[in-house]
């Protein structure tokens, strides 16, 4: 603990550092430059400070040399100490200062301890800060709408306008005494019942109540307050998937546990040999090489991101990097993916609903939590997408997923009698209170202030710590078993490693990051960067001494037993005492409706000629097909050396990859491919075709960059509405079915999965849901790096190839979407024909036939031609006349439809004929070919229906998502 | 011939140690990765290896400002024995967050001795937020001995803090005057890159690399580290078309320049 003091009393200063007067202030102009491109006037001249106010041992002298040699930097800042009791206004200004609030995580307090611990100065308490100086005299209303609308999330952070003192260090928590509490379960009728879980946020409902007092009732007692915790932890949506395991009745059909019968069954029956490990572990394992499997695991962490989308999707990424590190006996986290989805980056301020976050600030937020922690990991972040829709205005939508690297021989674990619980990492604090329960429930305008509690802050420092110290602990064979500290945290974690066997913790011995933690909290916190372990005794004091020679916290809280319990102690007293049986097993099942949901859906009006040009503009500026680049230039996408296929490719960098190829072994050309498929707007007219549309997609992703489909594993991560209501439940049904038809033809398995299915949200006193949100990922084996494919144009006079046949429907197609309808029919791949596009695609591009492969998909052929066209700054000349389709596509379709299981590929003129060869039997068509003018130019019935310059196209694409107005054009 | 010997050195953050050691590796060098608390308890580790490397990451997160944190353990506790380890003929090479915690300690540019003057700064780019990009770079001086003969080349850049900027003009034209200014970031057409993003971050002068008075302490900002093989190239499937990536990429030569210069001078 920082806050006690050696000897004399220590000094409490402020240190405040600003810029040198003839430097360049970045933030400040960066402020100034998004603040104005937002409407907002800034006074000229703003600049910023950094403070740290902390406790000293011994004079103002000693805070002045830690600012002098640590704080500022010489050649960039200045710097002044003052006391707190001191002004820290300057003339003719105003000043905004910004704080995290008590208690939350400050990543920078360890460090600056730590490094003024070198220089020999001791102090403790430290509590970063960030000030704001603006001159002249802006109005309230300004430094109003700057404060909590721009500079800080009222959540975590306090802002002080034109504060009369300085911030004071950190302070000291009470500490107050937690008695054991018993709560009277047996005697409560139904209301009361239903009262205890509403008011303790246990998000059970009464027949699960009912269940768990008649247990109490059976063991002739009632529960402690403890007990309770553990059990609607245990028993949340999130950790136990009650909808998809549960009973439901839909249409006529009787689904006993969808998980197994459809998306799990697929993957029994299928069978194949390069599964090493399906949902049993914290990720799912498959065969790579002869010395190592691969790891990978998507999750989904939609709430905590929109309360704070910072902290929450950094902590989404962080969670899901220990799943990896919690797989098997641990696996070596090699790459990160992430979706997202967010309302209209755009949205008019006039129609964010109360309560909301503006998306873009949503956004932001979000992205630079990923970067921060994924980048600060050494993790690159290679693979992913970026959905815009009204519907996730207040409940956005972010999925992590992590890939592992684990040796061959170390899949297998087990928590033993009499192993010793080791807790790894940081302290416990109050972060993520009530996480599990909380994303089991509806969000609403009050959410903000009711479950603070429930966001967290990550410190990847301390992850990333933790990480190294793990796998060499790992490879010296110190422990038998891991998991990793998420939802539910140490009351998850040590419940699963005991589940069959039992365990006991003393709960005063886990580390705190402060006083005053009840035991529930301590049990149930979801502090982040945590660890639990099954220590055997012989190797403890290495295990111990391993951990402290670089600094990560290792503690022992107790022991594994044989006796089936799960017991908790705190300070000398039983506060928990749970049959273990129960706790896993002793949910009920539950029974549900679902219905077919009624929809009305047309197809949009013909486009006019000679629209149709305007129309591929629109389609590359709208958001969902725009560059992402200033997302992903923000990611490290090249840490750790094994970046084959990049986000970005061609000599401009700005050709969007199908996908990404990594080859994680250095000095090995064996590597991997990542794809990733999504279709809500499919979903709102036919969720069983977009189920299907997800899966084709993240596999043609995967193909195109030289994946091989036959060596595919993939993910399901269900974001679904509120599935108390029958019609998201019916899509639900229909999207599981999908899941299971499109494994068995693909034959590819399941190997993970995730759902969260509350993602409604109330208005006023509407309650409504967002769009069915199946993301398929796709894991796919690449034998030869150097075989790996890119979708840039590279050279004029090659051929154009189209694969796959085109087609008629427009559901969920940006062509109808962007005229207002939802489009009338989805397309439906053809099970039968796609999988052996795929096979003939793939070997295509492992013979090397092919010189560029990119997939159709949002906008259909004519985007994908323009994307590849402008990627390789190369034009092309095709003709529509002779495509194979299905059913009878106009001209808007043949351009514009987004039938799947289709690929453009570029293709030397000498090595066509083998290219055709490989494509014998399958829809495919010569179209065009590569020129060396720098225009897409389309032929259809003898005229020209589209003839674009490439740099308006690029320009189409690059400018809508461009944030901070750089056009990035390199 | 001597066996070059590298330690790398590890610390809370540091995340490109892997690939800096089989840098080293697959050229021979035996490499020890050490945890900056064990350099911290016995500083003469040093004395006992060719090169130290410290590789990029987010040392203590960067909490404070980038390297800082690093650079004060350092700076306190292995100034004289840094300081011995480079007169005595070691090499250092610092990348990325390296290169941060080397100007932070004043090894880098070194126009002043002792360690412990910092004569300019690795600051926040001009754009504000981290960027991964890959650059060109022209080689301004070939005093250094990681440079050797290599010529113009490209390699990816990943930080947030990559401007450098001097303490006085000065020391601005010092840097040039002492030929210190190893890496420069080039445009299109291969000249001094005077605009974002050819020079990524808005770099004085587009400086991207430096080294100090004996030529054996390098640190650049761009990672050779991330393009030890020719497929970590964004254009290697353009410009190797059909043939398949070559096995080594533009990055792998700094790391045998170093070992071949120990195995022939020490």
């Amino acid at each position: 603990m920082e806050h006690e003091s050696r000897g004399s009393s220590p000094l409490a200063v402020c240190i405040e550092v600003g810029i040198r007067p003839g430097r360049k202030d970045v933030l400040a102009a960066r402020l100034a430059n998004a603040a104005q491109r937002a409407g907002l006037r800034l006074p000229d001249g703003l600049s910023t400070r950094r403070g740290w106010s902390l406790n000293v041992q011994g004079d103002r002298a000693q805070a002045e040399r830690l600012a002098q040699r640590l704080l500022a930097d010489p050649v960039m800042n200045t710097f002044v100490v003052r006391l707190p009791s001191e002004s820290p206004a300057e003339p003719d200004t105003r000043r905004l200062e910004v704080m995290r609030r008590a208690g939350v995580m400050d990543p920078s307090a360890r460090s600056v301890t730590r490094a003024a611990a070198a220089l020999g100065v001791t102090i403790s308490d430290v509590r970063s800060w960030q000030a704001y100086v603006l001159p002249g005299d802006p109005s309230d209303e300004l430094l109003e709408q700057l404060g909590y609308g721009w500079l800080a999330n009222e959540i975590v952070e306090e802002v002080r306008v034109d504060p009369e003192q300085g911030v004071a260090p950190a302070p000291t928590l009470p500490d107050t005494p937690h008695p054991r509490t018993v709560i009277p379960l047996r005697d409560a009728n139904d209301a009361e019942l239903q009262r205890l879980s509403e008011e303790g946020v246990l998000a059970l409902d009464l027949v699960e109540m009912r269940t768990v007092q008649a247990h109490f009732r059976s063991e002739q007692r009632d529960p402690t307050d403890l007990e309770l915790e553990t059990i609607a932890q245990t028993w949340s949506e999130h950790c136990k998937h009650k909808t998809l395991t549960g009973l439901v009745d839909y249409e006529g059909e009787r689904w006993d546990n969808l998980l197994k019968s459809t998306i799990a069954r697929a993957t029994h029956e299928l069978d194949r040999d390069f599964c090493v490990s399906v949902f049993v572990d914290n990720a799912g394992v498959v065969k790579f090489d002869d010395e190592h499997h691969l790891t990978f695991k998507v999750e989904t962490h939609n709430h905590p991101s929109a309360l704070e989308p910072y902290g929450g999707a950094g902590t989404g990424l962080g969670g899901v990097i220990r799943d990896t590190m919690g797989t098997g006996l641990g696996a070596k986290p090699i790459v990160s993916t992430d979706v997202f989805c967010f309302g209209p980056h755009d949205l008019p301020a006039a129609d964010l609903p109360p309560g909301c976050q503006h998306p873009s600030r949503i956004m932001e937020g979000v992205v630079h939590g990923v970067r921060d922690y994924g980048n600060r990991m050494g993790i690159p972040t290679v693979n992913g997408a970026v959905f815009f829709d009204e519907r996730y205005v207040a409940n956005p939508l972010v999925y992590a997923g992590s890939v592992g690297l684990i040796p061959a021989g170390m899949v297998e674990k087990a928590a033993r009698p009499g192993d010793l619980v080791v807790v790894l990492g940081g302290a416990t604090g109050r972060d993520g209170i009530h996480g599990a329960t909380f994303s089991s429930l509806e969000l609403h305008d009050e959410s903000e202030t009711m479950s603070s509690g429930a966001v967290q802050i990550g410190n990847a420092i301390e992850e990333k710590q933790m990480l190294d110290v793990l796998l060499a602990a790992r490879d010296r064979g110190l422990y038998s078993g891991i998991t990793d500290c998420g939802a539910g945290g140490l009351s998850s974690a040590v419940g699963e490693m005991g589940e069959l066997i039992g365990a006991e913790v003393h709960l005063e011995r886990v580390p705190l990051k402060y006083h005053g933690l009840s035991y529930t909290e301590i049990w149930i916190s979801e502090a982040q960067e945590r660890m639990v372990v099954s220590v055997p005794p012989e190797h403890e004091a290495e295990l111990l001494a391993l951990f402290a020679s670089e600094d990560v916290p290792a503690t022992v809280i107790g022991t594994f037993t044989n006796d089936k319990r799960l017991r908790a102690h705190f300070h000398g007293e039983e506060v928990m005492n749970l049959s273990m049986e129960f706790l896993h097993d002793g949910l009920p099942q539950q029974e549900r409706q679902a219905t077919r949901r009624v929809r009305d859906t047309r197809d949009p009006a013909p486009l006019a000629a000679g629209t149709h040009g305007a129309m591929l503009k629109r389609i590359l500026a709208a958001p969902n097909v725009a560059s992402k680049a200033w997302v992903v230039r923000q990611y490290d996408h090249e840490v750790q050396c094994g970046s084959v296929i990049k986000p970005f490719v061609g000599p401009g960098r700005d050709g969007p990859s199908d996908g990404a190829v990594t080859a994680p072994v250095l000095g090995s050309r064996r590597a991997f491919a990542l794809g990733c498929g999504l279709a809500p707007w499919a979903g709102d007219v036919d969720p069983y075709r977009m189920a299907l549309l997800a899966i084709d997609e993240a596999l043609r992703n995967a193909v195109a960059v030289g994946g091989d489909p036959e060596q595919t594993a993939i993910l399901d991560n269900f974001s679904w509405g509120n599935c108390e209501k029958p019609d998201n439940l019916g899509d639900l049904v229909e999207a599981c079915k999908a899941c299971y038809d499109g494994a068995m033809a693909f034959r590819t398995p399941f190997i993970s999965g995730k759902d969260s299915l509350n993602n409604d949200y109330r208005v006023g006193d509407e309650s409504r849901s967002i769009p069915p949100t199946l993301l398929i990922s796709a894991l796919s084996q690449v034998d030869d790096a150097h075989h790996a494919c890119s979708m840039d144009l590279k050279q004029a006079e090659h051929e154009i190839v189209l694969v796959g046949s085109s087609g008629t429907e427009l559901g969920g197609s940006h062509l109808a979407r962007l005229q207002g309808e939802l489009g009338a029919e989805a397309p439906l791949v053809d099970l039968e024909r796609a999988p052996r596009v795929m096979a003939a695609v793939h070997a295509a591009i492992e013979r090397q036939l092919v010189a560029a492969c990119h997939d159709l998909s949002e906008g259909g052929l004519a985007v994908a031609a323009a994307e590849m066209a402008f990627a390789g700054g190369l034009g092309m000349e095709l003709t529509l006349d002779d495509l194979p389709v299905d059913g009878t596509p106009d001209l808007d379709r043949l351009l514009f439809a987004e039938a799947p299981t289709r690929f453009l590929l570029e293709v030397e003129r000498g090595q066509l004929d083998a290219l055709l060869k490989q494509l014998k039997g399958l829809p495919h068509a010569v179209i065009g070919v590569v020129s060396n003018d720098a225009r897409l130019s389309i032929r259809h019935a003898g005229s020209e229906v589209i003839d674009e310059a490439l740099d308006d196209l690029r320009a189409a694409f690059l400018g809508t998502l461009d944030l901070d107005g750089e056009h990035d054009p390199q | 011939m001597t066996r070059p010997s590298v330690l790398v050195l590890r610390a809370a953050g540091i995340n490109c140690d892997v690939e800096m050691s089989f840098g080293f590796e697959r050229c021979g060098a035996a490499v020890q990765s050490a945890h900056v608390n064990r350099l911290l308890a016995e500083p003469d580790e040093l004395l006992r290896h060719h090169v130290l490397a410290l590789p990029g990451g987010f040392a203590y997160g960067d909490d404070v400002a980038a390297g800082a944190v690093l650079a004060t353990e350092m700076g306190t506790h292995l100034a004289a024995t840094l300081q011995r380890f480079v007169e005595e003929g070691g090499l250092v090479m610092g990348i990325c967050n390296g290169f941060q915690a080397l100007v932070r300690l004043g090894l880098l540019p070194g126009l002043e001795a002792p360690v412990g003057t910092q004569e300019v700064a690795l600051t926040d780019n001009v754009s504000h937020k981290y960027e991964d990009r890959w650059v060109r770079l022209g080689v301004a001086s070939e005093r250094c001995v990681f440079v050797g003969d290599s010529q113009d080349l490209e390699l990816p850049i990943g930080h947030a803090e990559g401007r450098l900027v001097c303490l006085s003009e000065s020391v601005r034209e010092r840097l040039h005057a002492e030929d210190r200014v190893v890496f420069r970031y080039l445009d299109a057409h291969g000249e001094t890159a005077s605009d974002y993003p050819a020079n990524p971050n808005g770099s004085l002068d587009a400086i991207a690399g430096l080294t100090d008075r004996t030529g054996r302490v390098l640190g650049m900002m761009p990672h050779p580290d991330r393009a030890l093989f020719g497929h970590n190239h964004p254009e290697w499937t353009r410009r190797h078309r059909g043939a398949g990536a070559p096995d080594l990429g533009p990055g792998a030569a700094l790391f045998q320049n170093a070992c071949d210069w120990v195995s022939a001078n020490r």
